[in-house]
């Protein structure tokens, strides 16, 4: 299978290849995917209090096209509000890099990652906010 | 040192320079068909294939006259299973094969038990037919079955002991170290068996099976045993007396011949039949019709006869490069798991589970040297390798299989050329690779509750 020029370029020089803290309050962890499936994507996103992420990061187990789709989202949501980035489709990913059908699922799968890791940033906030802060959170809603 | 580097050489081999001096005359000065017998040109192609299959015989200790001509070893293995259970089909309808075969011969055996039970659905039907007396569709013969309690009809019992079309299959599984479990052989062997087909080395792990056992017990028990033996002969010593094998498939292109030529070996003493496949002139005394390629066929008598003179030097030699390739990368990698045993193995094979680097990521990484791997992502059917799931290699490790295989024009230059690539791809993969980070902070992979997508 001949891979795409952008598949190629994010796979030999991959952007955002890291670790955040996990436990640092305004990061996002997204773990999707099972080894045993062949592919595990893990996104980082620093996001700000005010919902604009910062910095972005990944680690995936996977094949070129796993690995570049991890790259090319890291690169998309920097500087984005999460609701932006929510709005982030497989369909955009597999377009930029001219996945073929049997590479489909790994655009799915960074989708998932960006979910994910918003996800589990909101899970974070809600869980640390102060009676007050949920107050004014209310209010902005 | 030229690049790309071909370390797949289970998948086919290049051919030797030898061989094509030896063809070549055979395309446009001597072309003659030959099953021409009345004249020069004829004779001339006759005596050219007749030299091959002499040539031929000699490799596997057999004589010419036990050479049957076909297009490869798909053909070979597809003539060797579907002929026995063509001719023999009263004295058995029951084969023995084992669930790492090629796909050539599971896919065969396969067939052979579909066109059986589409037989017997056919004498159900027709059954269900007489009890309720009126016309039955297909689709209500699995409801039907139930109310009629057919499995308990002891007409339909009989009808079925008569059908005669396709065959029943058991697939051994291996041991762990891809070997066949000679006990669970013979404890399998049934009065109603009449093949056993194992092949000689495994094309994905390069295991060795213990064919000259297996031969003596299906001949202990009356069974005829096929061998697929492509991947082995030329590169290990095989005869198809100390195996007593009745039928043995190979292929000249996986001994440094061309492609599309191959040969099923029958045998003469005692003698063995199969029911031809290909119906026509009668070529190949009955047994394959079409007129011969003989300048493959040329070709595969003389990639033969270097093999057999130049076995011995060439196995100690691809052996100690693959065990130098294997030294290299294992001096400067953690986490390597060798699939398959590691005693009873092709000289030239080495199949490696690089844990936590995905294995198609792993090729993209080398893609100066060509190699095979077991991950899903490499094949149509999204499924790691069958061939390391038999053997019970966890899935994650199966995507993470790399298979080198190396051959006569390898060179130590580029196993050490190899060695580093490897180690510096694998060291990079890891270092993006989520799982090793987790592994190495001790986290417990498998506890882990991942959501399989």
């Amino acid at each position: 299978m001949a891979y795409s020029d952008k598949v190629i370029e994010h796979f030999e020089n991959p952007g955002n290849v890291g670790t955040l803290d996990k436990n640092d309050p305004n990061v996002g962890t997204g773990l999707v995917g099972a080894p045993a499936c062949g592919d595990v994507m893990r996104l980082q996103l620093k996001i700000s209090d005010d919902g604009v992420i910062q910095d972005a990061k990944f680690k995936t187990f996977g094949c070129g096209s796993a690995i570049a789709s991890s790259s090319l989202v890291t690169e998309w949501v920097k500087g984005k509000s999460m609701d932006d980035a929510m709005k982030i489709t497989n369909k955009d990913i597999a377009l930029e890099l001219s996945l073929p059908p049997v590479k489909i699922h790994c655009s799915v799968l960074a989708e998932d990652a960006i979910k994910a890791a918003i996800e589990d940033f909101r899970a974070k906030r809600a869980a640390r906010v102060t009676p007050a802060v949920a107050a004014e959170v209310a209010k902005e809603a | 040192m030229k690049l790309p580097i071909y370390m797949d050489y289970h998948a086919t081999t290049p051919m030797d320079p030898r061989v094509l001096d030896a063809m070549k005359p055979y395309f446009v000065e001597d072309f003659g068909n030959a099953a021409s017998r009345n004249h020069a040109f004829g004779w001339k192609a006759e005596a050219a294939v007749e030299k091959a299959r002499k040539q031929i015989g000699a490799l596997i200790g057999a004589s010419d006259k036990e050479i049957v001509f076909t297009s490869g070893a798909t053909e070979s293995n597809n003539l060797a299973i579907k002929g026995v259970v063509d001719f023999y089909k009263d004295k058995g309808d029951h084969i023995i094969t084992v669930s790492t075969e090629h796909k050539a011969v599971l896919d065969t055996c396969k067939r052979l038990e579909r066109q059986r039970a589409e037989r017997i659905d056919e004498l159900k039907l027709q059954r269900l037919m007489e009890l309720t007396e009126k016309d039955v569709d297909p689709e209500e013969l699995a409801s039907l079955e139930i109310k009629y309690s057919l499995e308990n009809d002891t007409v339909l019992k009989r009808w079925i002991d008569k059908v005669r079309v396709g065959a029943r299959v058991t697939y051994l599984t291996p041991k762990k170290d891809g070997l066949v479990d000679l006990e669970q052989l013979r404890e399998a062997i049934t009065d109603r068996t009449i093949l056993v087909s194992v092949m000689l080395a495994n094309n994905e792990i390069g295991v060795v099976q213990p064919v000259n056992e297996i031969g003596a017990l299906c001949r202990e028990k009356g069974v005829l045993f096929h061998t697929d033996a492509v991947q082995g002969v030329g590169k290990i010593p095989f005869s198809v007396d100390a195996a007593k094998a009745d039928l043995v498939s190979i292929t000249a292109h996986k001994m440094y011949g061309p492609k599309g030529v191959g040969a099923l070996y029958v045998r003469r003493k005692p003698r063995v039949r199969v029911r031809e496949q290909i119906d026509g002139g009668g070529h190949e005394r009955g047994m394959r019709s079409g007129t011969l390629n003989v300048a493959g066929i040329v070709g595969f008598g003389a990639a033969a006869e270097l093999a057999q003179q130049e076995m011995t030097s060439e196995a100690a030699r691809v052996s100690a490069l693959r065990d130098r390739l294997f030294k290299g990368i294992s001096a400067k990698l953690d986490y390597l798991t060798v699939n398959g045993s590691e005693r009873a193995r092709l000289p030239g094979n080495l199949n490696v589970s690089f844990s936590f680097a995905e294995g198609e990521g792993l090729m993209m990484a080398i893609k100066d040297v060509a190699v095979s791997s077991g991950s899903a992502c490499t094949s149509a059917s999204l499924e790691p390798s069958y061939v390391l799931r038999a053997l019970g290699v966890e899935e994650e490790m199966a995507h993470s299989s790399i298979r080198f295989g190396l051959g006569r024009f390898s060179t130590e230059e580029e196993v050490d050329y190899v060695i580093a690539l490897v180690v510096k791809a694998v060291t990079k993969l890891r270092d993006m690779s989520p799982l090793y980070e987790m592994a190495k902070e001790g986290i417990d992979l498998k506890k882990i509750e991942w959501k399989a997508h």
